[in-house]
């Protein structure tokens, strides 16, 4: 039972990155914008929160600082893909690389530097519950905020006016300019939206999940969050469902030689890799599910006329 | 008066030009504000980071060390990305012709044999290949993202690595440090002078740049391929096949990064260790977009962007400085680049109203 609770807590926890990243790059994607440069961002977010815990301001202002450095970090992108109507592709590659580069500089010094990571809350009284209180309300508050900003997407996507115009961007720019809407400030909007969650993802994993800054330290999470966006067909609750798969496979190989797995470690190591391939086989090869759902404009630059 | 934002019907030649050209001049200038702002000297930083390095003969030697691998893996990288293919993970690629090389150099029976050496550039060619066959074949098959498989791949590449250096490969001799045996002499570059590290393996880097310029200019398979990338719908009027596209452009990459693995193994390293590459395979990246896919363009962007890496660690060990400060650069390079793209394609009018 303590293994269970173990497996499924820790699920919880690695699955929190990827959703506040993925999450983020779907409102981007939603409004027809491809920013590959996710990486770059929680990677920066992860370097800002360190410094900011290091330089003695208090967890809750080093986590908003890293979320408004993530969509700072997002406008490199949206100046070349957005105002200069770059290849979406190159400009998000240029972040990614520059992101890297920019939170190297920023965490030098700080290298495995351990913190004191986000203490969890625990709600009283229920969380004293045998079983069902520490699987469900033993977690920080940054996991419940990442289910909660879950709530707020779907809303905010599908029961807004707001959400609409979005997606009308993402399907058709041309006709959303035609009838009065700024696609490129609305895309801005977005594009630095999903920057702000990428760096609060990047945030989670250096001061609450590993709790220490360490050079790449987000081992390729972004372009998971990128595919768990194809994954979940750009629908949110499959994203959810997407990030539990991979942080199972996250705690799986933690917990693998424990539960009986004789694998040399790296073999161990590759399975989330692994397993983002296959699931990207299974989702592609049904072409029509991703006609259906895919934002129409994805990663075509638009430059209004006139 | 009001700037008016038109695309031009046909870029320039001399507008072609200048961008990247304006694009390095800003990089130069952004370089000095940053290392104004971090308060050190500007102009004798700058001359530490491009001059300095290049005042020795070792110096030129080490340049052009680095320069041929991001040459070379940037030319094949440049094929796909002519075709909309987007190969990222080259250095993964590189990383398993690494592997597929040295496995021949190791346990090739005869250790003084003149074929190690040619076996070894085909097996590195081949080991490239087969893992970039791997994207190649999900997304002829199966319509899978060729950005995210490639990328995958390259942690799984390194994985791969480690496990063997820390497992079957490992130097029984070696005092438990993980890497492999060193190969033998036979199986090494002859240097290209005296005591310099640079070795013969440049001459193939010079031979794919003329290769990939005869290529991208006169065969016909390449305008198809870049039909393809341009205009996918008139590329499948034409009945181009997009297979052809698919499977060009990432056997191209793998090829070439297969290549520059092995050369790293057959030249400066000796033998395999869990870190065979400081990046080759993602800064390629970059240096193909400098040399705007262009065999000679790639020439002179891969020389510039191995200058800003020896300028680095110059400057790392002269003035004490992060070694991120590379990355940033080659960041704000391909920033600057990339933004210098839009006077390719528009222009700016003042218009009355």
């Amino acid at each position: 039972m303590d293994l269970f609770i173990a497996i499924f807590t820790g699920t919880i926890i690695a699955a929190t990155p990827l959703i506040f990243a993925a999450l983020g790059e779907l409102v981007v994607e939603k409004s027809g914008v491809l920013n590959l440069g996710i990486e770059g961002m929680m990677l920066v977010g992860a370097a800002v929160a360190v410094w900011m815990h290091f330089a003695g301001f208090s967890m809750p202002v080093a986590i908003l600082t890293a979320t408004l450095a993530g969509s700072v970090a997002s406008l490199i992108f949206a100046v070349l893909a957005l105002t200069f109507a770059t290849n979406q592709y190159a400009a998000g590659l240029a972040l990614a690389i520059l992101g890297s580069g920019i939170s190297a500089y920023i965490g030098r010094g700080f290298g495995g530097a351990p913190i004191d990571g986000l203490s969890s809350i625990s709600i009283p009284v229920i969380s004293e519950i045998p079983i069902i209180g520490p699987l469900f309300f033993q977690y920080d508050p940054l996991v419940y905020l990442s289910y909660l900003m879950f709530a707020c997407i779907c809303w905010f996507l599908y029961r807004t006016k707001a959400g609409l115009v979005v997606r009308t961007v993402g399907e058709s720019p041309e006709s959303s300019h035609a009838i009065g809407f700024s696609v490129i400030r609305i895309r801005y909007m977005t594009t630095m939206f999903g920057g702000a969650m990428a760096g609060l993802g990047g945030a989670y994993l250096s001061i609450a999940y590993t709790p220490l800054w360490v050079e790449n330290m987000t081992a390729g999470k972004g372009w998971i969050a990128l595919a768990l966006v194809v994954f979940a067909t750009w629908r949110p609750t499959r994203i959810i469902l997407g990030a539990w798969l991979f942080g199972a496979m996250t705690i799986f190989q933690l917990h693998g030689q424990a539960l009986g797995f004789a694998l040399p470690t790296e073999v161990l190591s590759a399975i989330p890799y692994l397993a983002t391939i296959v699931v990207l086989v299974i989702i592609s090869r049904n072409r029509e599910i991703l006609k259906l759902h895919f934002p129409a404009s994805l990663a075509k630059p638009f430059k209004p006329s006139g | 008066m009001r700037p008016l934002i038109e695309r031009r019907t046909t870029p320039s030649i001399a507008i072609t030009v200048a961008a990247p050209a304006a694009a390095t001049v800003l990089t130069v200038v952004f370089s000095f504000l940053f290392f104004d702002a971090l308060g050190h000297n500007p102009v004798s930083t700058l001359h530490a980071f491009f001059v300095m390095p290049l005042s020795s003969l070792n110096g030129i030697s080490e340049w052009l060390l680095k320069a041929s691998p991001l040459i070379l893996i940037a030319l094949g990288l440049a094929i796909g990305f002519r075709a909309n293919i987007w190969n990222i993970g080259a250095e993964g690629q590189l990383i398993l012709g690494a592997v597929a090389a040295t496995s021949i150099g190791l346990f090739y029976p005869d250790k003084e044999s003149v074929f190690l050496l040619p076996l070894m550039i085909l097996a590195g060619m081949l080991g490239g290949m087969a893992w970039a066959a791997i994207p190649a074949f999900l997304k002829h098959k199966c319509n899978t993202n060729e950005i995210l498989v490639t990328l995958m791949l390259t942690y799984v590449a390194t994985l791969l690595l480690s496990y063997l250096v820390h497992g079957p490969w490992r130097d029984p001799f070696g005092f438990n440090y993980p890497q492999t045996a060193l190969l033998p002499p036979a199986a090494m570059f002859d240097p290209l002078s005296g005591p310099y590290r640079v070795n013969n393996s440049v001459y193939i880097t010079i031979f794919a740049v003329g290769v990939t310029w005869f290529f991208t200019k006169y065969s016909f398979l390449s305008y198809r391929i870049s039909v393809g990338g341009a205009a996918p719908t008139a590329a499948r009027y034409a009945g181009y096949r997009e297979s052809t596209s698919i499977w060009l452009g990432l056997m191209a990459g793998g090829a070439m990064a297969g290549i520059a693995g092995m050369a790293e193994v057959a030249g400066p390293l000796g033998q395999l260790s869990p870190h065979i590459s400081p990046g080759y395979g993602f800064t390629a990246i970059i240096v193909a977009f400098i040399g705007r896919l262009h065999a000679v363009g790639i020439l002179l962007g891969g020389l510039f962007i191995s200058l800003l890496y020896i300028g680095g660690d110059a400057v790392q060990i002269s003035l004490g400085m992060s070694s991120s400060v590379t990355r940033i650069f080659q960041g704000a390079l391909l920033f600057f680049l990339l933004a210098a793209d839009f006077l390719i394609f528009y222009r700016i009018r003042f218009v009355k109203g």
